[in-house]
């Protein structure tokens, strides 16, 4: 028995029956929708890493039917953020000015260092976990303070809101926001996509709706189902998927509407887009992504550090990758971790390598953790 | 970072309100939420933020499967994310 599925089995599911009869219902739709639509296996791609943990750390692919694979796709921010990103971040560092983010962030390599190791030399960097603790920090010296802004939307969302709340002089962000939307449709497009259907996360459709995938679900002739984090939720979303698939409705379901609903949070979507706005940028090891980076708008450039300190910004070193690091293709689902060479030998979470294995929410990290493919095996 | 965890509101002072998770209590700004927030109510939070104003059987539902996990794993990525949620509280402004 794989650690997985140990420890599934130490876990209990809230509602075990419950679980007995989606697993009962996954496994006679995917008969259904394989004879339906000819093909010899399904694929569904989650792009979230709340929604990996769910199925790594229950053992869900268990429950799944061997011909359907579950896909983490582009869903760890921290993970797609550029190493040039980092990079400029790195230099401001370096230079002397205080980068506050995310701890995630902390650890990641860019062309070279990380902030960790720029810290390590002395460099003034500070871990929040929130926006508002940088801005507080701001407020306490005089120095300037930069936050290293990271995060989908609904973390995008927050960074506005302290912007629009007021910040002092001193406070700029270096955004590395991202729009996951676009990732999508980066991967639905590429040549021989065998994604069938997409779980969306639940909690960044509590911001934008789940309205949103509505003209990604009809150009794409994919269905997209709005998932919630519960196990079972997850569970239900992919009996939910596999029957659009088999129906060939490629319309967006929302699964969970105790949190998620058509329009989203209006209030919380004029903030995003009054200080933000969308343009196309690099994500990491995967592609350049039309509209896939949220960045500050100009009105905002006071605020902006990459306006602010334009003048110590790096050279535009390419986007460096370990050779042997396979962090991109795992990302557009072409790969899973245990396919790559360094996966648990060359790259852990002590020492990593690629950016999957440094967040909480990388494919890699957390298939380190808990296993990833407890009994199945979907490599392809 | 897709993560949001429910908490109960305590009390509510402009736009910050103070909620508990599991006996801790932290500030939480109200700027983004969908709707009107007062004691009594859950809310789910994202970075020191409140996101969304929320069910009771949601926030029950969710709870427990933290509460699950923090419990019987506490050192686990999922146990980190949620620690880190909490960590994430605003001081008042």
């Amino acid at each position: 028995m794989s650690a997985s599925a140990d420890q599934s089995a130490r876990l209990r599911f809230r509602d075990p029956e419950q679980a007995r009869r989606l697993a009962l219902a996954l496994a006679r739709t995917v008969d259904e929708a394989l004879a339906e639509t000819g093909r010899e296996r399904l694929a569904v791609m989650h792009v979230c890493g709340s929604h990996e943990q769910a199925i790594s750390k229950f053992g869900l692919r268990s429950l799944v039917p061997e011909a359907l694979d579950v896909i983490m796709g582009p869903g760890c921010p921290v993970c797609v953020t550029d190493t040039p990103e980092i990079d400029e971040a790195v230099a401001l560092a370096d230079h002397g000015i205080t980068v506050a983010t995310y701890g995630d962030m902390y650890r990641v390599r860019g062309s070279g260092r990380s902030l960790a190791d720029a810290h390590a030399d002395g460099a003034p960097v500070e871990v929040v976990y929130s926006v508002s603790q940088a801005v507080e920090l701001a407020r306490a010296t005089e120095g300037d303070v930069v936050f290293f802004a990271c995060g989908f939307e609904t973390t995008a969302v927050t960074t506005a809101a302290a912007l629009l709340a007021g910040v002092p002089a001193n406070f700029s962000v270096l955004s590395a926001h991202k729009y996951v939307l676009p990732a999508m449709e980066v991967v639905a497009q590429l040549p021989d996509s065998r994604i069938a259907a997409f779980l969306a996360a639940g909690h960044a459709a509590t911001i934008t709706g789940s309205g949103i995938f509505e003209p990604f679900a009809e150009r794409y002739g994919i269905p997209v189902v709005v998932a919630g984090f519960e196990p079972l939720d997850v569970l239900a979303a992919l009996v939910k998927a596999v029957e659009a698939i088999r129906d060939r409705d490629a319309r967006v379901f929302n699964l969970y509407p105790r949190c998620v609903t058509r329009e989203g949070n209006r209030p919380a979507q004029e903030r995003l887009w009054a200080v933000f706005e969308c343009e196309a940028g690099g994500w990491r090891g995967i592609a350049d992504v039309p509209a896939g980076n949220i960045r500050l708008r100009e009105a905002w450039r006071a605020h902006d550090a990459r306006h602010r300190f334009a003048a110590l910004r790096p050279g535009t070193a390419a986007a460096v990758e370990a050779d042997a690091c396979i962090c991109g293709t795992i990302m557009i689902g072409r790969a899973n971790p245990v396919d790559c060479a360094l996966f648990k030998t060359g790259c852990t979470p002590q020492d990593p390598v690629g950016a999957c294995m440094v967040s909480t929410e990388g494919t890699c990290r957390i298939w380190y953790e808990y296993g990833g493919l407890p009994v199945l095996t979907n490599s392809r | 970072m897709c993560l949001g965890v429910p908490g109960l509101v305590v009390s509510v002072e402009g736009n910050v309100a103070t909620v508990d998770f599991w006996g801790v209590r932290k500030n939480v700004l109200l700027d983004v939420v969908d709707a009107p927030v007062a004691p009594g109510d859950y809310v789910l939070n994202h970075v020191g933020f409140a996101i969304r104003r929320i069910p009771a059987e949601e926030a029950r539902l969710t709870l427990e499967l933290y509460e699950q996990i923090l419990r019987e794993s506490p050192d686990d990525l999922m146990a980190q994310d949620v620690r880190g949620e909490v960590s994430a509280s605003a001081g008042p402004r």
